[in-house]
């Protein structure tokens, strides 16, 4: 072997190596996550838990049933303002892309990406709770709303516009319109991904306390009407965290692991529903 | 004369892509554009069912009829040209569909079938397009896994369940086998007794053998166009006859 040859082998190695370090540093925050949140709450998870509403103070037991919906309701509200304006919004700027306007909304959908969370529970605090004088659901429902919006815009734009032109071509050449391509063709073949795009970003808003604190705020009873003050998991896990008592102390783990749990259980749903599609791209 | 085309200049922005073209073809007929590389073959096919339009800045002068229509008069709608003028591309690019997908899509978009008469029209289609045999037993399988013959097979089995009149297709075996060529040039062979086809090939046995027809393209020009065997045996000019002898290019 020349000497060539083995340096070409020991950095090729020492590449590998480092690679497969840094993979290890990134994963390992996440693995101690996962690890201390379940050690921590899968002693508190119980029927109860899911079926229970929180007990009354100096109690011990009870559950976070009315945070569970809560939190579940309350995403599901943002998604439905956001999952539809978000994907319209990105078929239009990868349809339009060069345009002025399609870049003014590509900033503006970056800047409100970078807004903090709080800020925007301030902003909806102020149009959607000041105006009628109470913390609501249906604001709580908003302030995620517009959390999820722009991830959604900008991931459904990105992906759109990944399709390769052959494909566009493909359905032009067959009589198709502008549109007709867009919704028959690019559409479903990067859907895949905007649905995992989707779905990740239903995960991070799921995971938002600071929006709630001002909209949403909290409630100890069962309540699922969406004009009154609505429970959520993250809310319910700050009051108890920082409570003194060591029993909410182990029930905010419990609602923690909840919380990952549900994210969990929704991407891998995700996985589920688009392997057909995904399968359609790569053949096996 | 199934297709006409008079003095057509074609622009990239402000790059000369075609000048002064004019050729005439016929009906039911195979048509060979032939040229080095970058001659601009695949424009001049491309602006016979207006493809180039989605690129922006492109421009065209001059005029192409089909069937004596304009088709860059005002009037003329591209999406209804194109189910006229169907196209197969250089890179086969099935749908990330099924296979029976694939073929249905063209009627389903169009109008044309559904049910019965739609399954019945794909497999016509098929058929035509000589894959029947190998795809029938998994039609619903994803059009991915077929291989690269098979996928170009698809590709021009999608643009035939159409029913177009007009056949362009761009290198349509540049990326096959010898086995899987010769499929496709028997195919090309059987499908102009129905339609009219123009082929761009780099293969010069390949235009010779398919072709009745050949046009001999030189940096955005048109420098000779004839039957095919004379354009072989005795080419007038100078250029082609260096070309097909493989003298350059
Ligand atoms: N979208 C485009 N924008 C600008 N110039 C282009 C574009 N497409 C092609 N061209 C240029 O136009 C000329 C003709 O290209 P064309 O693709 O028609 O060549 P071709 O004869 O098909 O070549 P090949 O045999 O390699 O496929 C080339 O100089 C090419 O660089
Ligand atoms: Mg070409």
């Amino acid at each position: 072997m020349t000497f060539r040859d083995w340096r070409r082998r020991a950095l090729s190695s020492v590449m590998i190596g480092l690679s497969m370090a840094a993979v290890l540093a990134a994963l390992i925050p996440v693995a101690l996550i996962l690890f201390f949140v379940l050690a921590k709450g899968i002693g508190s998870i119980n029927w109860a838990f899911f079926t229970h509403m929180p007990a009354p103070v100096g109690e011990v037991g009870g559950g976070m049933a009315n945070a569970i919906l809560g939190s579940l309701t309350m995403v599901g509200l943002g998604a439905l303002i956001a999952v539809p304006l978000g994907v319209i919004a990105g078929i239009y700027l990868s349809e339009f892309h060069g345009s002025t306007f399609a870049s003014v909304v590509r900033f503006s959908a970056d800047t409100l990406n970078g807004v903090p969370s709080i800020v925007i529970g301030v902003f909806v605090y102020a149009i959607f709770v000041l105006p009628v004088k109470h913390f609501s659901a249906l604001a709580g429902g908003a302030a995620l709303g517009v959390m999820m919006l722009p991830v959604i815009t900008r991931t459904t734009e990105e992906l759109l516009r990944l399709v390769p032109m052959a494909l566009r071509e493909g359905a032009y050449a067959l009589g198709a319109t502008r549109s007709r391509a867009m919704f028959t063709v690019v559409l479903p073949a990067a859907l895949p991904g905007i649905l995992t795009g989707i779905i990740l970003a239903l995960a991070r808003t799921a995971g938002e306390t600071a929006p709630l604190l001002f909209t949403s705020l909290n409630n100890q009873f069962w309540s699922t009407s969406l004009n009154k003050p609505m429970a959520s998991l993250t809310v319910q896990v700050y009051t108890y965290a920082t409570s003194p008592s060591e029993d909410w102390h182990r029930q905010a783990w419990a609602g923690a692991l909840v919380l990952v749990m549900i994210v969990l259980v929704c991407s891998l749903a995700a996985r589920f529903a688009t392997r057909r599609l995904e399968r359609m791209h790569t053949g096996h | 004369m199934k297709i006409t085309v008079e003095h057509l200049n074609f622009y990239y922005g402000a790059k000369k892509a075609l000048t002064d073209i004019s050729i005439e073809m016929k009906a039911n007929e195979v048509t060979a554009f032939i040229g080095p590389s970058g001659c601009g073959k695949s424009t001049f096919l491309r602006t016979l069912n207006r493809m180039n339009d989605i690129i922006p800045g492109a421009r065209v002068e001059g005029s192409v009829k089909i069937d004596g229509a304009d088709l860059y008069a005002s009037g003329t709608d591209a999406v209804l040209l194109r189910r006229k003028v169907g196209m197969v591309f250089q890179k086969s690019n099935p749908f990330p569909k099924s296979i029976f997908e694939n073929v249905a899509y063209g009627l389903r978009i169009n109008g044309m079938a559904k049910g019965r008469e739609l399954a019945e029209q794909v497999e016509a289609s098929l058929k035509a397009a000589a894959l029947w045999e190998e795809v029938k037993d998994r039609l619903h399988d994803p059009a991915m896994a077929l291989s690269g013959g098979q996928q170009q097979r698809l590709c021009i089995a999608r643009a035939l369940a159409v029913r177009p009149e007009v056949l362009l297709m761009d290198e349509p075996a540049s990326a096959l086998d010898p086995i899987a060529t010769q499929r496709i040039e028997e195919l090309i062979y059987v499908l102009k007794k129905d339609y009219t086809i123009v082929i761009v090939t780099h293969n010069m046995q390949q235009a010779a053998r398919v072709s009745d027809a050949t046009a001999f393209f030189w940096m955005g020009k048109l420098i000779e166009f004839g039957p095919t065997p004379s354009m072989f045996t005795g080419p007038r000019e100078k250029l082609t006859e260096d070309y097909i002898t493989g003298r350059f290019g």
